[in-house]
């Protein structure tokens, strides 16, 4: 399928309440049972669901399986049982054709030795299958788009870790694909650079014209750009969730700083029917649920002989999304 | 994405063809190939023989050319097969040098930067990526061996006259393949040591040893054990003797005078491996070649 054709297939790009509905697009990616191994290892195991959000982080600890994800979905891995489809196709089939509508910033150190910065991007461009003026044209835009435009015509050997990320970000542009993957694209990035970084994703992101998974360990990049969350858990989905939405939900949060025996206290908060983690010591996270109320938790700590020493309400943070999901294992989609 | 704009924006025009893809790279790599002034003196040096093979085949032809030089067109070499095979195996040595200086950076370079997820993330396989990195090789050999070496061949046609060409038609043929079996040998062999080593020099040192460190233990054997069975690792002696095949001059024995005590001599046959068995090793050197792309050319290495 040509980009071009595949490119008009898109909603109104610039509907900003289509935006914020995710569930107007069809599912950008569609995971069905993908598990991969790697000598017998488990490295994803049955991820099942659908991901629609426009930008979509991908968290997890050192090891859950993110950059794999990422690798199966561009048919770097084959599965080792079930598959997944992107934009509708097949990622064992339709690969070639999938790939022609993604772009790719991988997480290491990746450039072509002494070129400069725009016949890189241009070769890229190339290999995706422009033709050699348009390749030209859309290298020069992309470099300038990323900021690298008084420095296009250097060596990348001579470039900074930063402008070798932007580097990066620019070959993973320049074919306008329609999804577009960052592995970790914050990684050695000072703050200035970092800031740029988060900024060109939340540009793309508010275009309208691309989805954007983010690969990150770094919560706050995938807070600030975001607007869905996939968190992994030993290669297993350990959350998905929409954040403003679940931010919206969690607004009866409690953060607790006690003193005295904190797990007859927090299974009692449990046996209430409220939603709990314990984050500390001393700290204790509480969602009330329903008609539950502060004076029910006052209650409980009285029977429990608990002193509270400080309450007080706080938004879910993707932070605390992560610590739960962590805690708890498997949440589902 | 107008650079005016700096807004992101989807590319909307045509795309090139898949099937000729791959003729993206060896385009990049001509211009850094042709960067170095060296290369490409080096690389002029190679068209000397083919210009001398040029003269030789119309002074056979020119008399007025022959009595101001005052040669007999006798003492002339001959336009025949060994004529063409003796350029082939020349212009394939000429090969080997270029494939030495130009073939190890082409796949180390970019394993060495961690280039490969960004060819492969596009719509571009690993055969492409190999066929393209291949191309680089096979498109500047092409045009220091087979080439010319038919033009010239359709020259000397020219001159002698068509009952010479259609007589002769099967040199043509030789030549191709000879040169074609020179060119894929040490475009895959290149390619191979450079996917395995990352460093260019070592694997330009690599590529040089294989070819002559194989070839001196051959000849020692040869020595020690009075056969020519040791030929079966030189890859030099292997492609010569298959370009023999080829030609048609292939002779299997051949006698060495042996002396004994300074008195006595004798002469023992000695026997050259069979054109199949040169064949077969060239064919089993190739696969090795070709699975040792397939096993280094990947995106990521996965560590199991």
């Amino acid at each position: 399928m040509a980009l071009a054709e595949t490119i008009q297939e898109q909603p109104t790009p610039r509907d900003s309440a289509g935006l914020r509905d995710p569930s107007n697009f069809a599912p950008v990616i569609d995971l069905n049972a993908l598990s991969v191994q790697f000598g017998g290892r488990p490295i994803l195991q049955s991820l099942q669901g659908e991901l629609r959000g426009r930008a979509i982080g991908l968290l997890g600890p050192n090891g859950a399986g993110k950059t794999t994800l990422i690798h199966t979905l561009l048919g770097f891995h084959s599965p080792t049982s079930g598959t997944a489809h992107i934009f509708g196709q097949d990622i064992t089939t339709d690969a070639k054709n999938i790939r022609s509508l993604v772009g790719y910033m991988p997480e290491r150190d990746s450039y072509i030795a002494k070129m400069s910065a725009v016949r890189f991007v241009r070769l890229m461009g190339e290999l995706s299958g422009l033709p050699p003026e348009a390749a030209l044209e859309r290298a020069h835009e992309a470099l300038f788009y990323v900021g690298l435009g008084e420095a296009r015509y250097r060596s990348l050997d001579t470039y900074s870790l930063g402008m070798k990320q932007l580097a990066k970000l620019a070959q993973a542009l320049v074919h306008g694909p329609r999804l577009i993957f960052l592995d970790e694209p914050t990684n050695g990035l000072d703050p200035p650079a970092r800031q740029r970084m988060i900024r060109l994703i939340r540009e793309i992101r508010d275009s309208g014209k691309a989805h954007i998974v983010v690969s990150s360990h770094l919560l706050r990049d995938v807070e600030e750009c975001c607007e869905e969350i996939l968190i992994l858990k030993d290669g297993r989905i350990a959350v998905y969730c929409n954040l403003e939405e679940e931010r919206k939900a969690n607004r009866k949060f409690l953060l607790l700083e006690t003193r005295g025996d904190l797990e007859p206290f927090a299974a009692a908060v449990g046996a209430l029917g409220c939603e709990y983690a314990v984050t500390g010591a001393a700290r204790i996270k509480v969602v009330l649920q329903g008609e539950i109320e502060v004076r029910d938790i006052y209650r409980i700590a009285a029977e429990q002989n608990m002193q509270i020493r400080r309450l007080s309400y706080k938004r879910d943070s993707l932070e605390d999304i992560f610590l739960k999901a962590m805690e708890n294992g498997h949440g589902s989609l | 994405m107008a650079v005016y704009e700096h807004t992101y924006k989807p590319y909307l025009g045509k795309l090139t063809p898949e099937w000729n893809r791959f003729l993206v790279i060896p385009r990049h790599a001509f211009r850094d190939v042709f960067k170095s002034k060296l290369f490409t003196a080096f690389f002029v040096i190679c068209f000397i023989p083919l210009l001398v093979e040029a003269i030789l085949i119309y002074l056979h032809h020119n008399a007025n050319a022959l009595a101001i030089l005052q040669v007999n067109v006798r003492e002339l070499i001959p336009i025949d097969a060994t004529f063409f095979q003796t350029f082939v195996n020349l212009q394939g040595s000429f090969a080997f040098f270029v494939a030495l200086l130009v073939g190890p950076p082409l796949v180390a370079r970019d394993l060495r930067n961690n280039a490969l997820p960004l060819y492969l993330c596009r719509p571009f396989s690993r055969t492409e990526y190999v066929l393209g990195k291949m191309s680089v090789l096979l498109i500047l050999l092409s045009t220091i061996t087979w080439v010319p070496q038919l033009v010239l061949f359709l020259f000397q046609s020219y001159l002698e006259g068509a009952r010479w060409f259609i007589d002769n038609l099967w040199i043509a043929a030789a030549i191709f393949i000879g040169s074609v079996i020179w060119i894929l040998l040490l475009a895959l062999l290149s390619q191979a040591i450079s996917a395995l080593v990352k460093w260019r020099v070592i694997a330009s040192a690599a590529l040089l040893g294989l070819f002559f460190i194989p070839s001196i233990f051959g000849e020692v054997i040869n020595q020690l054990f009075y056969t020519r069975w040791g030929n079966i690792i030189s890859l030099g002696a292997l492609i010569k003797n298959v370009t023999a095949g080829l030609f048609g001059t292939f002779v299997r024995s051949s006698g060495q005078m042996v002396g004994f005590d300074g008195r006595m001599a004798r002469e023992i046959i000695m026997n050259e491996p069979p054109l199949w068995a040169s064949w077969f090793v060239l064919f089993l050197v190739c696969a090795a070649c070709l699975a040792l792309l397939s096993w280094k050319v990947k995106a990521y290495e996965v560590v199991r």
